[in-house]
């Protein structure tokens, strides 16, 4: 046989691989919306750019007359290829190949894929549509997955992960994402759950469809599972692109630079965003336009805890990693949900070496039965083990309420911050007005005359003298007092002189956060 | 580039509502797992309730009968586990809510103590 044989042998095996679970499956996908899962890796790579490997890989199963089937590629495609011109790993689960359920194979085709990405120290996007373990493989099934969980681990905080869910993802799967930096999700198209729908049925008699168990919404708002939630798979595949292009390809780099670009300052006028009695709300991220690059910010999470915004902007072309108190929801409490989220980002700005900047005004946190029997000790605790454990640069900003242990826990300058600059609308204070005086007062007020003037009266001397950023300031806990149209500089500033900063922290295998 | 839907989109008209914390009120939106959160309810010695969604396997009590505290009251299977339910407290029981075979869900109300 010549080469020309030899190579048509070759182009017929690879039409056999391409074609999946057949005509008929695809069709399947196609018809609830979902992309196969070839177009899904050509869809998120730059054009051209992927190279596929283990095409030919065959399943490992030999029970159950499994060994008489053909399952291409067992049903998970790998490779490589760029993204804004940069390398990546991928992979995605076809589910038109039995179920795209996980086989010793199939997960063997991961890990060799994962293993490439720790090795090269380049990211890796795995797109999960799977129905499970692939039950006729057994407990060669499960050690797939926990060999997958393991790379997981070890790659944290090493390269980036990314976990997109375009389909099922149930039981011991759904811990890989869980393991990832990063879940993007799709509306009606993305389901994760560690016991589904029908098992809750028959063992507990509950019934709820998949779509209220586990469905995109359900993990982008009410567990915070999930990061980032798209309407479409092409959103979805634009919201990648954009996260990718914020952060750095391994923990020895910093995120790309791009050119300087002036904020939107006709539409964020940072001078009129924010009222000034501090009972009223807004939206902080018009504050986070009005001082990032083009106004441009990518938010994570955004509709998981609303009362803490996180994401990432630039300023003058350099990626930053924003953590802003939010009035407009939950008057920008901090709580369990709202801790552990801003905790585990700041430590994933830390781990990639993204400054950290802060925008503060909270009232402190929110009282409730509920919040103390979630263990809001522990998860607010979350946040000021992030803050302190983390080196990266880290600025923060006050511009309004700072009170409490709020005050602290937002990255103040016992927490370590490098610079910390206060509007002067600032009120930093042990608590906010009311509640202080009714207690230093409490006697006046109980034996005055008129109570409720003598308390008015008494509020409005406590505000006069500590409800200001110069309380603070006097004893050096604010570096400065700017305006706010002066923030945006302020932070520059404090980015270009920190670009150096190192710091030494103790030498320990890890510490024991209170996860 | 597309961008995450935006909170605003959900709420056209912001109902903003007021948090009362430290005794100053906020004009604030509320989240939804905020405005679902259960309120608190001490518990009541004199009901036991199912503790995990199962089946109730055997009943050894009877209505009207005196019970010293830690009898056995019956038996709840759950993930494959039967769970002996005992008295917390010595007195008489006024109902029994469940019958050998009922399927229960997690909190509901099986025997009851006068």
């Amino acid at each position: 046989m010549g080469l020309k044989h030899k190579t048509a042998d070759l182009k017929k095996r690879m039409r056999e691989a391409v074609k999946g679970g057949g005509l008929k499956a695809i069709e399947k996908q196609k018809a609830i919306g979902k992309k196969t899962a070839r177009e899904r890796i050509i869809s998120i790579l730059d054009p051209k750019s992927f190279h596929e490997y283990d095409m030919f890989v065959k399943h490992a199963g030999k029970d159950f007359d499994m060994d008489k089937k053909f399952l291409p590629g067992d049903g998970v495609i790998t490779g490589t290829g760029t993204m804004n011109g940069h390398p990546v790993c991928i992979y995605a689960q076809d589910f038109t190949v039995a179920g795209g359920s996980l086989g010793w194979a199939h997960a063997k085709k991961i890990t060799k894929i994962m293993d490439h990405a720790l090795k090269l120290k380049i990211p890796i996007i795995g797109i999960n549509d799977s129905g499970g373990a692939r039950i006729q493989e057994g407990v060669n099934a499960l050690a797939g997955y926990g060999e997958i969980f393991y790379r997981n681990t070890r790659a944290s905080g090493v390269i980036p992960q990314i976990s997109v869910i375009l389909g099922p993802c149930a039981g011991g799967a759904v811990y890989s994402p869980a393991l990832t930096d990063f879940v993007f999700v799709v509306d009606k198209v993305s389901k994760m759950f560690i016991t589904g729908p029908e098992v809750i049925k028959t063992v507990l008699g509950e019934e709820i469809s998949m779509e209220e168990l586990g469905g995109a919404r359900v993990h982008s708002e009410i567990t915070g599972n999930a990061h980032f939630y798209a309407d479409s798979e092409e959103q979805c595949f634009d919201q990648i692109k954009q996260l990718i292009s914020f952060i750095p390809w391994n923990n020895e780099k910093k995120a790309e630079s791009f050119p300087k670009k002036p904020p939107k300052t006709r539409q964020y006028n940072i001078d009129t965003i924010m009222p000034a009695d501090p009972r009223q709300p807004y939206d902080v991220r018009d504050v986070i336009k009005s001082i990032s690059d083009d106004s441009e910010f990518l938010e994570i999470s955004e509709l998981y805890a609303a009362n803490i915004v996180i994401g990432f902007s630039r300023i003058a072309g350099q990626t930053v990693g924003l953590v802003a108190n939010q009035p407009l929801v939950l008057a920008g409490v901090l709580d369990v949900d709202s801790s552990s989220k801003a905790a585990r980002f700041i430590r994933y700005c830390d781990a990639f070496n993204i400054p950290i900047v802060t925008l503060v005004d909270l009232p402190g946190y929110l009282p409730g039965i509920d919040q103390e029997h979630a263990g809001v000790i522990r998860h607010g605790a979350k946040l000021l083990y992030a803050y302190s454990e983390a080196t990266v640069p880290k600025i923060t900003v006050i511009m309004r309420k700072a009170y409490g242990g709020g005050y602290i826990a937002m990255c103040s300058h016992h927490l370590r911050a490098d610079f910390v600059g206060a509007w002067p609308t600032a009120e930093i204070a042990v608590m906010g007005p009311e509640g202080a005086a009714n207690i230093i007062f409490r006697n006046e007020i109980k034996n005055a005359e008129n109570p409720d003037d003598t308390r008015k009266q008494k509020i409005k001397e406590y505000k006069d003298k500590f409800a200001n950023p110069y309380v603070a300031a006097a004893y050096g806990y604010i570096d400065a007092v700017i305006e706010p149209k002066e923030t945006r500089n302020f932070i520059l500033h404090a980015l270009e002189v920190s670009s150096l900063k190192v710091e030494i922290v103790p030498t320990k295998k890890h510490g024991v956060p209170p996860f | 580039m597309a961008q995450t839907k935006d909170l605003k989109s959900d709420t056209k008209k912001p109902s903003y509502k007021s948090l009362l914390i430290e005794n100053i009120k906020y004009r604030t939106l509320l989240t939804k797992k905020y405005q679902q959160k259960k309120p608190f309810v001490r518990k009541d010695v004199k009901k036991v309730t199912a503790f995990i969604p199962g089946t109730i396997l055997n009943i050894y009590v009877k209505k009207n009968k005196r019970v010293k505290e830690g009898e056995k009251l019956l038996v709840l299977e759950a993930m494959k586990m039967r769970n002996e339910l005992t008295s917390p407290i010595e007195g008489t029981i006024k109902d029994i809510y469940i019958k050998e075979g009922s399927r229960v869900t997690k909190g509901e109300l099986l025997v009851e103590f006068i």
